[in-house]
């Protein structure tokens, strides 16, 4: 599959720990990087922050050199349309084949009045639902351009 | 290669011998000298002269930690202190340490079965012995130093800490030999792979690793990683120090110098001798040391004792891997745990590194046991989904090893302390009563 349509997020393992987030949101901030979007997974004992940023690479290399268990994870950035049942389409689509989203989160700003939501599948079937998007025309945004936003 | 086969190889008739005659000098040297024991061998009604075999060993009356305590500091030296030429102490995490006295004829003893201990390992005088063994009143250090001059190797006396200096040396000097807490040789590895030196391509060859208890898993991981053969080595200040076990290139467990430290395996419950084979306490008799010899001393370690003849050629009974010790274990809802046999589940887990910490609690009158595991890249997930997979897995493991039901919290890199000397790994948060 076409590897630009791959935005890298960036994941971290953050115990649950009074000060945690803001050593990671400070640690970013220092070193120029701007977080687009996010969200947080969490347990009682731990969360996984999730992050799309400007700069996915220097974001993981900041954070390693600060102690932190970092990842990094394709995930597909879909224009959505923003009106109701846009979001709900887009997973029709995907459901009838077959695909499960493993977890999904929007962007804070919206493209040409569409909402921006990053959806996280199996590498397994990343193909395919590149191929339901197309059938479907729905526009998956190419990472530089996420990058950008 | 064998240091002094003349002992090491000894008859084992010859050596009983040996050890009763030396045994009865020593009993008899204690009447004399040490009022303390003079009135045990009293109450118990035995002199020298009831010594005549091995098996009178047992009429003697044991010494507890509690009687070094008692008789803190000299109480139980039987020199005047103008004979000593040092002393050395036991950590002492609570209360008074306990005070070792050495006569230069105990310093020379010292020194020899640290040699044997080295050459155990497969040091000989060509090699360069890394000493990250704490100098000072710590038994390590010094007993390391003067055990790898004897051996005729070049030591470094960089003792512990300063991790970066221990990995520069180790590459610009070529040692061959590290000698180190286990704990501390971990702390090594990681700080090797931080800055990206590869150990296993450096001339480093051998591991002497001691002073705590630690799994056969860990040592495979450090041999691993490290690229070394590593050995576990025994000893205690009570005693002498280390160098009073190792474990040799069979690794069948550790040769015990028994021309100097007679060990007997206790049940600590009932106090009586146990066969060899059988699992019990350590206790350990001097029959050679002039300023502190101490009979029949409650080690409070758990091992058993093998007296077959092992391949190396070595006559001298060997320990297996001391596991935990009678003050380290862990009672969770009536199944008796040590630290080492959690560490030893753990390093079976591949995912899993070995830093750990034991969080001890009592939430409801009942003790609870939470296993904190930093999160390596091997763990690391962006899916909280496969996170709590490996905390299951790690509690089904210690459940299906064990036998007992923990909690498992899995917490950031490098959080858990490092250990320079010797690991802390239980946590004991509970409240008393």
């Amino acid at each position: 599959m076409n590897s630009e349509l791959l935005t890298q997020q960036v994941s971290v393992f953050l115990e649950n720990k009074s000060g945690r987030l803001a050593e990671v949101c400070q640690s970013l901030g220092e070193s120029g990087i701007n977080i687009r979007a996010l969200c947080i997974a969490d347990t009682s004992d731990f969360g996984i922050l999730r992050l799309i940023v400007d700069k996915p690479e220097e974001a993981v290399t900041v954070l390693e050199e600060r102690g932190f268990s970092v990842g990094s994870t394709g995930v597909l950035a879909l224009r959505i349309p923003d009106v109701p049942g846009g979001l709900g389409g887009v997973l029709l689509h995907l459901e009838a084949r077959g695909i499960n989203v493993e977890y999904m989160y929007a962007f804070f700003i919206t493209v040409e009045g569409d909402a921006v939501v990053l959806f996280k599948v199996d590498d397994a079937v990343l193909d395919k639902t590149v191929e339901v998007l197309r059938e479907n025309n729905i526009v998956a945004l190419p990472a530089t351009e996420v990058y950008g936003l | 290669m064998i240091w002094d086969p003349l002992y090491e190889c000894m008859d084992p008739e010859q050596r009983a011998e040996l050890q009763v005659r030396r045994l009865r000098e020593t009993v008899a040297r204690l009447e004399v000298n040490v009022p303390w024991y003079r009135e045990r061998f009293k109450e118990k009604g035995i002199t020298a002269h009831d010594i005549k075999s091995l098996d009178d060993l047992r009429l003697l009356p044991f010494t507890t930690k509690d009687d070094l305590r008692e008789t803190y500091p000299f109480g139980l030296f039987a020199v005047p202190l103008e004979e000593c030429v040092r002393i050395h102490a036991s950590s002492g995490t609570t209360g008074k340490p306990v005070i070792a006295g050495y006569t230069p004829e105990d310093i020379n003893i010292w020194a020899e079965t640290i040699a044997r201990t080295i050459a155990c390992g497969g040091g000989t005088s060509k090699d360069v012995l890394q000493n990250a063994y704490g100098y000072g009143l710590f038994t390590g250090g010094l007993g390391l130093h003067y055990g790898g001059e004897r051996l005729g190797c070049m030591v470094i006396p960089i003792s512990g800490g300063n991790t970066a200096r221990q990995l520069m040396l180790m590459q610009d000097l070529g040692s061959t030999i590290l000698c180190a807490t286990p704990s501390y040789a971990l702390t090594i590895i990681d700080e090797a792979e931080r800055v990206g030196v590869d150990i296993r391509k450096l001339p480093l060859r051998i591991g002497l690793f001691g002073a705590e208890p630690w799994s056969q898993g860990a040592q495979e991981t450090i041999e691993e990683r490290m690229g070394i053969s590593a050995h576990d080595i025994y000893g205690l200040t009570e005693i002498i120090g280390p160098g009073v076990a190792a474990e040799c290139e069979a690794k069948a467990g550790l040769h015990i110098f028994d021309d100097h430290f007679i060990p007997e395996i206790i049940d600590p419950e009932t106090e009586e001798p146990l066969p060899p084979g059988q699992e019990g306490e350590l206790v350990f008799t001097c029959i050679t040391k002039r300023a502190f010899p101490i009979i029949r001393f409650r080690t409070r370690d758990i091992t058993s004792l093998d007296y077959e003849k092992c391949e190396c050629g070595r006559t001298q009974p060997r320990m297996k891997r001391v596991t935990g010790r009678t003050d380290d274990m862990l009672i969770i809802r009536g199944v008796n745990v040590f630290p080492s046999q959690i560490e030893e589940v753990l390093t079976s887990i591949e995912e899993v590194e070995p830093h750990y910490q034991l969080v001890l609690t009592r939430p409801k009158r009942m003790n609870e046991l939470e296993i904190q595991v930093e999160v390596s890249p091997a763990i690391f997930s962006d899916e909280v989904r496969h996170l709590e997979e490996i905390e299951q897995k790690i509690a089904e493991r210690v459940n299906s090893a064990l036998g007992i039901r923990v909690a498992v919290k899995l917490v950031e890199p490098k959080t858990i302390e490092r250990s320079e000397g010797k690991a802390k790994r239980i946590i004991d948060l509970r409240e008393e009563g």
